[in-house]
């Protein structure tokens, strides 16, 4: 039977007559507390953001026919050198057709799976943007916009114009605004195109592209599929790629495998594609947390100090205690709860010094070219890191107190009394 | 007259820094109502003796018997309660809680018993420093007053549970002689008017002598 009004006033009691020291070690705790939630805030803000660069408008699987040489060369069929050493030289790509087969059917297969959450065709081409007798080299893609929007957040990246406004006009072009800015155009003007077999065809600009990466943005256009495919002279099942998107990103990997097997087609998951990105994630947390944690610990060390000194001073009340029918657990627990009172004090007041740094840091102005959508410094206001940062404030106070008070349930009161 | 406190061929051995036998087969009881002091040198054991009975030091050869209840081998938390409820302590340093007023040093060892409510405890504890004559410090800090009022104080604080008996570890060692004139005669008149067994260790010759019975040790024996 543990009389907790008791302990804890005691605890309190001591807590408030050594108010000083009581701050102090609280203090390290809000500052630990407060710098973890400040940093994980930012950091993790800013990791989604550079990761929202490439990875929000990359597919989990690109499907696509990629032009290779053959693995079997026809010497490999021929059974009578099968154990000799061949070697073939001028070995060309095989020849193929860039465009999927039958790719709506694989689509509409794709789109009846339970991990997918979307396919999307597209079709991808060179074309030359043509000012006068300059001719700029480029891409052109034939997407569905407003499922691209859906899908693919295309809409952070549109800076003027809407997704909308593409699906709806039949020969519009959504333009890099590293071309529109080359050939000085604006919404509303009309852009010349060729394809690289040749004819012209004016389209519209309904709308700027901003990637972020200006190499991107300086050739990239987009259109509606059919728009391409009349562009190209090609018919309605010319589908070069097709993007696909999960509801576990997890997933990813062994799908792909499975398409690239099922249709003999090179299937791409987001995690090779992107193994930097993931890399480079890995490693900022990983300092995020070694600082935090390093504040802690320190913060820890502060408190153990302090009740280190506080047992040591209270000697005579912990024998007192005892000898008037306190358990050395009672003992104990007024000590642990001393700590805990402190880590729950300077954690909260942690949580709140983090939140009003973080808010102050999300109201600050951040403007970059690189990144359209962005106005202030990205921050990732995650309710998890406010619990984390808690639960270690508490566990850290906890180990902190738990030696000392460990000394003081100890602690034999008759050493004490006769000592004196 | 029942025995509320029984000791049984009690021996001690100090191991450090060589085997030293400082208590050799102590016996003897203490009854109802007693009162009933310690003497002996310096270094005779006496002061280990009561730290024994107290049931604070548990190192010992022989059997304790508090209310004809066994209570050598009893596991720490238990001997923790014993002290809380039956015994009550007075030391030669007053030892209170000196960030605690008085009142809350009285009440302390009754909340932690919690057998009755804070009112109730609070009420008790004027009483008991009613009867000392100290009421009017109870909101005072106990590092504010003064050490014969400490002591009272410290007397006070062993009554809140009603123990079966009240240990003093020279209670009036640290007092000038008219507080410790004044600490014997609370101890007197809490023997022959509320029927409390006291056992003393003092080195005071007339605090002892005015006792119902000394008991005289040397060389780790009773003497008489």
């Amino acid at each position: 039977m543990t009389n907790w009004k008791v302990i804890l006033n005691i605890a309190k009691t001591h807590l408030l007559t050594k108010i000083k020291q009581t701050s102090t070690a609280a203090l390290g705790v809000t500052f630990g507390i407060g710098a973890y939630i400040t940093l994980v805030c930012f950091m993790t803000g800013l990791n989604a953001m550079l990761d929202d660069l490439i990875l929000n408008q990359t597919p989990h699987i690109h499907i696509y026919n990629e032009i290779e040489p053959s693995e079997n060369q026809p010497i490999t069929l021929y059974d009578d050198l099968k154990n000799s050493f061949n070697v073939v030289h001028s070995i060309k790509p095989k020849l193929t057709q860039k465009k999927i087969h039958n790719a709506l059917p694989i689509i509409s297969y794709l789109e009846d799976n339970q991990d997918v959450y979307g396919a999307l065709p597209q079709v991808k081409t060179q074309i030359f943007y043509m000012a006068g007798s300059i001719e700029l080299g480029g891409n052109l893609t034939g997407i569905n916009p407003v499922d691209e929007a859906r899908l693919f957040n295309m809409g952070d990246y549109i800076v003027e114009g809407s997704a909308e406004a593409l699906q709806n006009s039949d020969n519009g072009i959504l333009l890099g605004i590293g071309i529109a800015k080359k050939m000085s155009l604006k919404v509303g003007d009309r852009v010349q195109i060729s394809p690289i077999n040749g004819g012209v065809f004016p389209l519209k600009i309904v709308g700027f592209y901003q990637s972020g990466i200006s190499d991107i943005d300086a050739i990239q256009s987009f259109t509606n599929i059919k728009t391409v495919q009349r562009i190209l002279g090609k018919a309605k099942n010319y589908i070069t790629d097709i993007n696909v998107k999960l509801y576990d990103i997890e997933q990813a990997m062994p799908m792909s495998k499975k398409i690239e097997k099922q249709f003999n087609l090179t299937a791409i998951d987001i995690k090779t594609a992107n193994a930097q990105f993931e890399t480079g994630t890995t490693i900022r947390n990983l300092i995020t947390y070694a600082v935090s944690i390093t504040l802690l610990i320190v913060a820890g060390f502060g408190i153990y100090n302090i009740l280190n000194m506080l047992i040591y001073e209270k000697m005579n009340d912990i024998a007192i205690l005892k000898a008037t029918g306190f358990s050395g657990k009672d003992v104990q627990l007024i000590f642990m709860s001393q700590a805990m009172i402190i880590g729950f004090v300077g954690g909260v007041l942690g949580l709140l010094v983090g939140f009003g740094l973080v808010s102050i840091i999300d109201t600050i102005p951040f403007q970059t070219e690189a990144l359209p959508t962005v106005e202030t410094y990205p921050i990732n206001l995650n309710p998890l890191f406010f619990v984390i940062g808690f639960s270690f404030a508490m566990l850290s106070t906890f180990l902190a107190g738990y030696l000392p008070s460990k000394k003081a349930k100890k602690i034999d009161p008759v050493q004490i009394i006769r000592g004196q | 007259m029942s025995v509320v406190l029984e000791a049984k061929h009690i021996n001690k051995y100090f191991r450090k820094p060589v085997l030293f036998h400082v208590l050799k087969d102590i016996n003897f009881q203490i009854k109802k109502g007693e009162f009933v002091s310690i003497m002996g040198k310096s270094g005779c054991g006496k002061s280990t003796l009561l730290y024994i009975l107290s049931t604070m030091d548990t190192d010992y050869e022989g059997q304790l018997l508090l209310n004809d209840n066994l209570i050598t081998g009893q596991t720490r938390d238990h001997l923790s309660f014993i002290r809380n409820k039956h015994i009550g302590f007075v030391f030669q340093f007053h030892y209170l809680l000196s960030e605690f007023s008085v009142l809350e040093n009285v009440m302390l060892p009754a909340k932690k018993l919690a057998e009755k409510t804070h009112e109730e405890i609070e009420f008790d504890a004027y009483q008991k420093l009613k009867m000392l004559n100290i009421e009017h410090l109870a909101k005072k800090r106990a590092s504010r007053v003064s050490g014969g009022e400490k002591q009272r104080v410290a007397i006070a604080r062993a009554l809140i549970n009603n123990p079966s008996i009240i240990m003093g570890d020279e209670p009036t060692g640290n007092l000038d002689s008219h507080n410790a004139e004044n600490v014997f005669n609370i101890f007197k008149q809490l023997s022959d008017e509320k029927g409390l067994s006291l056992l003393i260790v003092t080195h005071d010759e007339d605090f002892a002598n005015k006792t119902d019975r000394i008991i005289q040790m040397g060389d780790g024996e009773i003497i008489v």
